[in-house]
């Protein structure tokens, strides 16, 4: 660490920010899924950035954590780069790529492959953290909502889905009901992840900069999907597998090849697909290549 | 009809600084009943209908209504949350602008369905059923269920919106001037309409209006308001036919005969 970097504090934010902050943190894990008001601070990236993740991770982060940040299941895009770059400017902590070895984890849009433990936090970066937003704008009214447990809008919107397309259309977030209390807004996650989020032994954080909300579910707490009895949930099936290390039953990101037509479906989770490919686990795309060096 | 009103209201005021609302007013409401409040524009009888739909607080009196349990409470001693779960069971609101009533940007058969589903009603085709049901009651197409209510005529979104409170069989239904803005032929089909369904269902109900025909037809009793008071009180057609208060005779002189 260079001298001039002595002028911020451990992690950036001032140790009174950070203390406004975990209230409100323990506030929200001490009431699963109510969106807490914090006072959201300015950091030095663009709101959408994930300032409300960066906030919270900031927050609880110490010497000690290992941390991994994800975009898109991904740990080499720009959006995870950067912050895993700054935590290690301003905190100076180790981080790495591997699921397994993290203590805090910042997310955007996925929840790793791999089951996370006791111990692990899971921070989200949350755009909308109002699941009703765009069924009622008025935040006094979702607001009363919220605490008179009305949530009969929710289930309009699915309605409509239904009358519309025929199935419940909404691939990512969707709604959850937590530990049978509050209907919460899983952050864009794809809705492949939300049965990840049922009774999890780690601690998932959301934070949202923008809108100034911190909330959070606790370890071993009941996520449900909202849905009709004669419509259930149900989560994104994939025909293919992965291109590279041949998993099945893992969120597939498609990318396209050429303009012929050609395209590959690939782990969205970097890590897991390496991690895989590590242990001898070859997909279909890479065992052609490998026919073709040799 | 039973002995026990089901509505009780008394001393029931409201003050806008010093300005009169309405002032003083006190009736019983009984199943079944329906109460036309007429008067001019700025008479108070807007304001006195949304203190007794708990819309507006009233600056003094109280309203007391009678729980399904039989069990009368006082609306403005209620809980927030035990207020707006009897509005969306028990009770409903017909707005004069449908607009106001329905939700504009989702299909009729949702709008139907939401007071449903509110209560805890979790299968979609039951849901549908019903409001496939409800739409042929107000007389709306059954293959008009998955448009929104912005493609409806204003009879039709006014229908739709008598559909969307009755969905959950209340008891008590307040209207705003229900026909007000719709042309005369529609009237009458909306006005027949209402006046067979508050029948087969044995709806209470408190009709707003500033056209005394909507009255005549309707109601079973009517209070004519000016100024914020209520200046006369009795039957209809008593009411109608022999208007006792000057003001009254004035305004069932004035109805244009064609």
């Amino acid at each position: 660490m260079t001298a001039d970097l002595a002028t911020y504090n451990f992690a950036y934010l001032d140790e009174q920010t950070k203390r406004m902050i975990r209230r409100a943190i323990l506030k929200a894990i001490a009431i699963p899924g109510y969106q807490v008001p914090f006072a959201s601070r300015e950091m030095p990236m663009p709101y959408g950035w994930g300032t409300g993740g960066v906030q919270v991770t900031a927050s609880i982060i110490g010497p000690e954590d290992v941390l991994k940040v994800i975009d898109q299941g991904a740990d080499d895009t720009t959006n995870a780069v950067s912050i895993r770059a700054f935590f290690q400017k301003v905190a100076d902590v180790a981080v790495t790529t591997h699921t397994k070895d993290a203590t805090i984890i910042q997310t955007r849009h996925r929840i790793p492959e791999q089951k996370l433990t006791e111990g692990q936090i899971l921070v989200y970066q949350v755009p909308i953290p109002e699941p009703l937003r765009f069924l009622e704008p008025r935040e006094t009214e979702t607001r009363k909502m919220h605490a008179l447990e009305e949530y009969g809008l929710m289930h309009v919107k699915l309605y409509e889905d239904i009358a519309i397309n025929g199935r419940i259309s909404k691939t990512y977030a969707y709604p959850v009901k937590v530990d049978g209390r509050y209907v919460m807004d899983p952050s864009p996650t794809p809705k492949f992840d939300n049965p990840k989020m049922h009774m999890s032994d780690a601690l998932q954080l959301f934070g949202a900069g923008r809108e100034k909300r911190i909330y959070a579910v606790p370890p071993h707490t009941q996520v449900v999907s909202l849905d009709f009895e004669d419509y259930p949930f149900e989560i994104q099936k994939f025909e293919q597998d992965c291109a590279l290390c041949g998993a099945h039953g893992v969120y597939l990101d498609e990318v396209v090849l050429d303009d012929k037509g050609g395209r590959m479906f690939v782990c969205s989770d970097t890590d897991h697909c390496e991690d895989r490919r590590e242990h001898g686990h070859v997909g279909a795309m890479l065992a052609t290549d490998r026919e073709a060096a040799e | 009809m039973t002995d026990t009103p089901l509505l009780k209201v008394s001393g029931v005021s409201k003050f806008y600084g010093s300005r009169i609302g309405c002032k003083d007013v006190n009736f019983e409401l009984w199943p079944g009943e329906v109460l036309a409040i007429v008067g001019e524009s700025g008479s108070g009888k807007t304001t006195l209908l949304n203190c007794l739909s708990t819309r507006l607080m009233p600056t003094a009196g109280s309203v007391e209504y009678r729980m399904r349990d039989g069990n009368f409470r006082d609306l403005y001693h209620m809980s927030e949350a035990e207020r707006r779960f009897l509005m969306r069971t028990d009770w409903g609101f017909v707005h004069q602008n449908p607009a106001d009533g329905l939700r504009m940007t989702v299909s009729a058969g949702a709008n139907v369905g939401e007071r449903l589903m509110a209560v805890g009603d979790r299968h979609y085709g039951r849901i549908r059923e019903t409001a496939t049901d409800w739409l042929g009651r107000v007389e709306i197409s059954a293959d008009r269920i998955d448009d929104q209510p912005r493609a409806f005529s204003g009879g039709m979104r006014q229908r739709l919106q008598i559909a969307r409170n009755l969905v959950t069989g209340p008891r008590l239904v307040f209207m705003d001037e229900p026909t007000g803005g719709l042309d005369v032929s529609v009237q009458a089909r909306l006005l027949d309409l209402v006046r067979g369904l508050v029948n087969d269902l044995g709806l209470a109900a408190i009709v707003v209006t500033h056209d005394l025909a909507v009255a005549r037809l309707l109601s079973h009793r009517m209070m004519v308001m000016k100024d914020g008071h209520v200046i006369e009180h009795g039957l209809t057609d008593r009411v109608l036919d022999d208007p006792r208060e000057p003001y009254t005779q004035l305004l069932v002189s004035s109805i244009l005969q064609v």
